[in-house]
This record gives C-alpha cells, structure tokens and sequence, in this order.
C-alpha cells in the first residue's frame, strides 16, 4: 500500500514551496508531495484549476491530505476536489489544520504507513491544541 | 419586463460584466478596509475572462451559459469570491430553463443562496454577499409592479445595511468589531450585479 499524499495550498507561492522543504526535509521522498500557491495572475491567491493538478501530482491510492491557509484557499481546495469527479473525490480530503505544522505532522504520519483518516486527524490534533 | 432571447442574454452578461469591471476600484478599496484588499482586481479578473467568449456565451441556451460563467469565474477569480460567485452562477444554471418566469428566477436565486450558505458556511447576518442576495430573493418572489426598479433599490439598500454589521465569515471576522462602520465588499459586488441586471430588464 502507498503512502497518503500530501498537499498544501497557499496563498503565497514562497510559503507553499517553502512548506513543501519543510516536509521534504523531514520526510524525503517517502511520501507523494505536491505544492502550490497564488493566483491564476501570479498574485497572491489561489486557483482551482492549479490546485487540481497538485493533487494529480500528489495522487496516491491511499487518498491525498490538503493542507490550507485561510479561508479562499480552503474553499478553492473543496472546489477543486468536486471537480475531481464521483471517482475520485471520496480519496481527498481538506484538513483543518495550520498548513505549515500540518504538512509536516501529516506528512510524517503518512510515512510511517498510517491511512488518510489517522493523518488527517494527526493534522488536526495541532487545532484542537 | 422583456423574454429572454439572445440579444437580451447579450445585454444582460454585458451589463453584469461592465458594471463589475467598472467598478473594481471601489470594490478593492471596501476590501482594503476589511479584507486583503483583491476583491476588485479578482473580479475584474474574472469578469473580463467571461467577457473573452461574450459570442459563445450569449449564443448557447441560459443554462450552459450561466454554468459557463460560473466556470470561469471560479478558475479565474483566485479568492474566496471565486468559488461563491461560481456557485451563485452554476446553480442557476442547473436550476433554471432557457426562457425563464420571474418566478422560476425567485426559486433559482433561492437554491443559489442555499448553495452559497453550504459553500461558504454562512448564513444571513454575518456581512456577507448573502445579505444582498437573501433580500433581493425576497423581494422578487413577493412579485408586483415596478420590481426592477424596486430590486434595485433593495439591493443597494441591503449592500448599505451591511456596513454597521459585525463581519463573521471571510477575512473581515479577523477584525471583530473593527469591521463595524464598513461596508462589504462581496455585498457591493453582489447589488451591482443585481442593479444591472434591473437596468436591463426594466429599461
């Protein structure tokens, strides 16, 4: 069984691939990863269609992990999972949880071979704190 | 009030469209006040994708196109408007026919607002594009004369009573009650949309 795919979503590009390091460092290549952050100018934001491909990028039959920063970026990431399609959306979720702690308590969790549901919930752990 | 063909489909995505381009600046200066200050400049980003494929759109049946709309504006606009405005659009694509009645629309606009509240996780009260769009709702279903004219002024009016409102959902709630005394952005695109809707369907 593959590993739990990870992705995170930024309003800012610098902080999505900045987070994205932090996970790598911590984690290698063990876990499928993906990134992507600003708008569909380049500006801060966010942009389904970006979104989207990420989580091609990071797709894994054990479900894909979304981690956000605020609000837009939360609503463009459910979004982007509808559009996924019946087949594939029940394997994404959005974790509600900070995106950088989040990528890497979930991204670590993952690695250790946990399914989505105990990484989604190791993500969330860090909000209820 | 006139049927929908495409000349008058034309007309009304044109209007929406320039209005909200238009009037950007203002849009983002109410957002600079409670928000990140984009709503304008997404907007325009989004509207002005519509407008590319203003041929496409106003020759397709209604419903296509205000899915279509709702497409582009949800991959173009880049914020938290994008995925809400998207909604609004989509759902009045699935939900009305080709040559609407008034009251169809009151039912579309209903389900589109009940779509919002689930996409957005909000409801009536918080200082939001739904403060404008619950009233105007109410206000067409209750029919009569003179509605456009009167769906206007309603419209405004709620974009209006937004500004003594607690901001609850979004950006703005970060402030708390620093975001008493400003108006909403999403509520002022929202009423322009609407008044430029009326404009062409009462003028």
């Amino acid at each position: 069984m593959p590993n739990v795919g990870i992705v995170i979503v930024s309003h800012s590009a610098k902080i999505a691939e900045g987070a994205a390091d932090m996970v790598r460092q911590m984690v290698g290549d063990a876990v499928p990863l993906a990134y992507t952050g600003g708008n569909a100018s380049g500006g801060l934001g966010t942009d389904v269609a970006a979104i989207m491909a990420a989580i091609d990028r990071a797709w894994s039959s054990a479900g894909v992990a979304v981690l956000v920063d605020l609000g837009g970026a939360e609503t463009n990431s459910e979004m982007a999972i509808e559009l996924l399609g019946h087949g594939r959306r029940a394997g994404v979720v959005v974790c509600n949880a900070p995106v950088v702690e989040g990528a890497v308590m979930a991204a670590t969790e993952s690695s250790g071979g946990s399914p989505l549901d105990v990484v989604k919930r190791t993500a969330e752990e860090l909000s209820a704190q | 009030m006139r049927t929908m063909d495409q000349n008058l489909q034309r007309e009304l995505i044109m209007a929406v469209a320039t209005s909200v381009i238009a009037n950007a600046e203002e849009l983002t200066s109410l957002d600079q006040a409670i928000g990140d200050g984009d709503h304008g400049i997404n907007m325009k980003r989004g509207f002005e994708a519509v407008l590319t494929d203003i041929d496409g759109l106003a020759t397709r049946p209604l419903p296509d196109a205000l899915h279509a709309i709702g497409m582009a504006l949800l991959m173009k606009i880049g914020g938290a408007s994008g995925p809400l405005y998207g909604t609004l659009f989509m759902t009045l694509g699935k939900e009305l026919p080709a040559s609407p009645s008034t009251e169809e629309v009151a039912r579309a606009l209903a389900a589109a607002i009940a779509a919002i509240k689930t996409r957005g996780k909000s409801e009536i009260g918080e200082k939001t594009m739904l403060d404008v769009l619950a009233p105007v709702q109410a206000e067409l279903a209750g029919g009569g004369a003179e509605l456009a004219a009167r769906l206007r002024r309603r419209a405004f009016a709620a974009a209006d009573a937004t500004t003594p409102m607690k901001a609850l959902r979004g950006r703005a709630s970060f402030l708390g009650d620093r975001s008493i005394g400003h108006m909403d952005p999403g509520a002022r695109s929202s009423s322009l949309m609407v008044a430029a809707v009326c404009d062409v369907i009462g003028g």
